[in-house]
């Protein structure tokens, strides 16, 4: 019968379409070496998204410890210049050459800040870990911060006292999309049910609180956050052995071959060796210390 | 009574070629297929020619139509799809009877039932209200937390309740058009015959209503094939998901496109099936028509 005829031949219209769009796929590697510059990074030289401001980009709500301290001061609002990566930026910015008041926020959600197209903004940071993956799409700093994964629970949950992974072998575990600590769970904790992944860190608290899952696993650094303030309750159960996995890097990303990055990389460097990244870690991110080891 | 089935206003109707009743030869409808081969492929190449002589292209194709990742990517994706086929088939046989419960407590006659018919109406109002996704985030996350005894927690449980509650509500809608649209003498003559209420509705109204909106109950089962996958924000890995985590990890957009490709294969058979069901229904039609 025609009609069947004219199916077939769109299916094929459309098979065919999709093979020449996936055939001679080339990707063009780049080389991202954290180099410094040895081109000008004067502020007038700078390829930037509006001349003479530092256009930053982070996530909405952006959440301490990462803006903001973790007893909520300065919660979502970077220009408070409180929390990790927002004194990070400002750091950043004053080592380029920066007033503060050039330094412009502009937020964007997680996929759209990797989606082909169009970046309004010179860098844009909401932890993102380096991986080689990534690095093909777009262009990362040489890293600022290195994370290990914590486990967050209620007390009263049997693996509050989890000393080793495999004691987590039966517990259902989630975590947020796109980071580490999804990696981490799926290939180094292996739990028997595989973890419910969900957008956000509120989702992650609801399903918490739903009794759907038995713990969070996330950067040591959020679970501080999120046992302070979101999941009341809940404790940092652990953080898990180093060695256990790849070093989660953070960086801040770039769109792809952006002239910008050594001159980030540049004032990076010098804010690591006169000691100002390490104050801002010791300030926001460090707390106490005492949180017991779970080994591999 | 119009031999023309509503579908056929739609453009295209049963055939795809073109309006159902122009007359035509064998002959005629090769020529028609050709004619329509041929004006899609160059539809197809123009399209292409168009996406693929834009700038941003080979960022797109690297992004979207990466072979390597699809390969990676799509046993992930079909994994995922397997739970969402389980999903929209539990749900439509559950929904397709809770909406027909809803349907025939709405048509029901007589004062004393007007509490019913309030409560079903006020049922399909509220729920059709109330976005899809903000019923599944309330029932998924706050029912569970609510940590009654004996109330199940399961983020599936909730999220599958919460498609079913909706999609219940405007199915019933749909089941109360086609008993609607029985004509009001066949009830009449039911009555008359002896039949009571109950009877009247289910051996006179309900089979004709339903035969009269088969093809609608069958579009809304093609809009919840893919409706189901909305459970992902209760954490659920289904085939949107997996694609989203795929995405999220490497930042590479392949795995939508695979279940995008996946959805679609699921849906066309439907799709199909409809159009050959209107098709025959119609013809059926004619033929005690005449």
């Amino acid at each position: 019968m025609a009609t069947r005829r004219t199916t077939w031949t769109i299916l094929l219209a459309l098979l065919l379409a999709f093979a020449m769009l996936t055939a001679a796929c080339s990707s063009d590697s780049d080389e991202t070496g954290p180099t410094a510059a040895s081109g000008s990074c004067d502020i007038a030289d700078l390829n930037l998204v509006t001349a003479g401001t530092l256009t930053v980009a982070t996530g909405e709500p952006a959440f301490p410890p990462w803006v903001g301290t973790t007893d909520g001061e300065g919660f979502d609002d970077p220009e408070s210049q409180l929390g990790f990566e927002a004194g990070l930026v400002y750091a950043i910015a004053g080592e380029l050459g920066f007033a503060d008041a050039d330094v412009v926020w502009t937020r964007i959600g997680f996929n759209e800040a990797i989606a082909p197209g169009d970046k309004p903004w010179d860098f844009n940071l909401q932890q993102y870990s380096i991986t080689s993956e990534r690095d093909e799409i777009v262009d990362f700093s040489s890293p600022y911060y290195v994370t290990s994964q914590a486990l967050v629970v209620y007390p009263d949950s049997p693996y509050a006292s989890a000393k080793t992974i495999d004691d987590l072998k039966d517990a259902i575990l989630g975590a947020q999309i796109g980071t580490t600590s999804l990696d981490f769970i799926e290939n180094v904790i292996k739990p028997n049910t595989e973890p419910n992944v969900y957008d956000e860190n509120v989702d992650l608290e609801a399903a918490m609180n739903a009794g759907q899952i038995d713990g969070l696993v996330l950067d040591l650094p959020t679970g501080y956050f999120v046992t302070a303030v979101q999941v009341e309750g809940s404790i940092i159960a652990g953080q898990f052995e180093a060695e256990a996995a790849e070093p989660d890097e953070y960086g801040l990303l770039f769109a792809e071959g952006n002239p910008l990055v050594p001159c980030v990389n540049t004032a990076l460097e010098a804010l690591r060796s006169n000691g100002t990244l390490q104050e801002l870690e010791d300030t926001y991110l460090t707390q106490g210390g005492g949180i017991p080891i779970i080994t591999g | 009574m119009s031999d023309r089935s509503s579908l056929d206003e739609f453009g295209g109707g049963p055939s795809l070629l073109g309006p159902p009743h122009a007359p035509r030869g064998r002959e005629e409808g090769t020529r028609a297929a050709l004619i329509a081969a041929a004006s899609t492929v160059l539809f197809v190449v123009v399209a292409l020619w168009a996406i693929l002589s834009s700038e941003a292209w080979p960022a797109v194709q690297n992004q979207f139509f990466n072979w390597d990742h699809f390969v990676i990517v799509f046993p992930k994706v079909l994994g995922g799809l397997w739970l969402d086929i389980k999903m929209f088939l539990f749900a439509e046989v559950v929904i397709l009877a809770v909406a027909l419960a809803i349907a025939i407590i709405r048509s029901l006659r007589g004062p004393a039932f007007f509490p019913l018919r309030a409560l079903a109406v006020i049922f399909i109002d509220l729920v059709r209200g109330i976005p899809v996704i903000l019923l599944i985030l309330l029932l998924g996350f706050g029912i569970p937390a609510l940590q009654l005894p004996g109330v199940p927690k399961g983020a599936l449980f909730w999220g599958l309740t919460a498609i079913i509650i909706s999609y219940s509500a405007y199915t019933a809608e749909v089941y109360r058009a086609g008993i609607e649209s029985v004509h009001e003498s066949q009830r009449m003559s039911a009555r008359s015959l002896g039949l009571t209420q109950g009877q009247t509705l289910r051996y006179v109204l309900v089979p004709q209503a339903i035969r009269n909106v088969i093809p609608a109950l069958l579009n809304g089962f093609v809009s919840l094939q893919k409706d189901v996958a909305l459970v992902l924000i209760l954490g659920i890995r289904e085939a949107v998901r997996e694609a989203d985590i795929y995405a999220a990890s490497t930042f590479n957009y392949t795995g939508y496109v695979a279940a995008a490709l996946l959805f679609i294969a699921v849906s066309v058979p439907v799709a199909r099936f409809t159009d050959w069901y209107t098709e025959r229904d119609r013809q059926k039609k004619q033929s005690v028509n005449a």
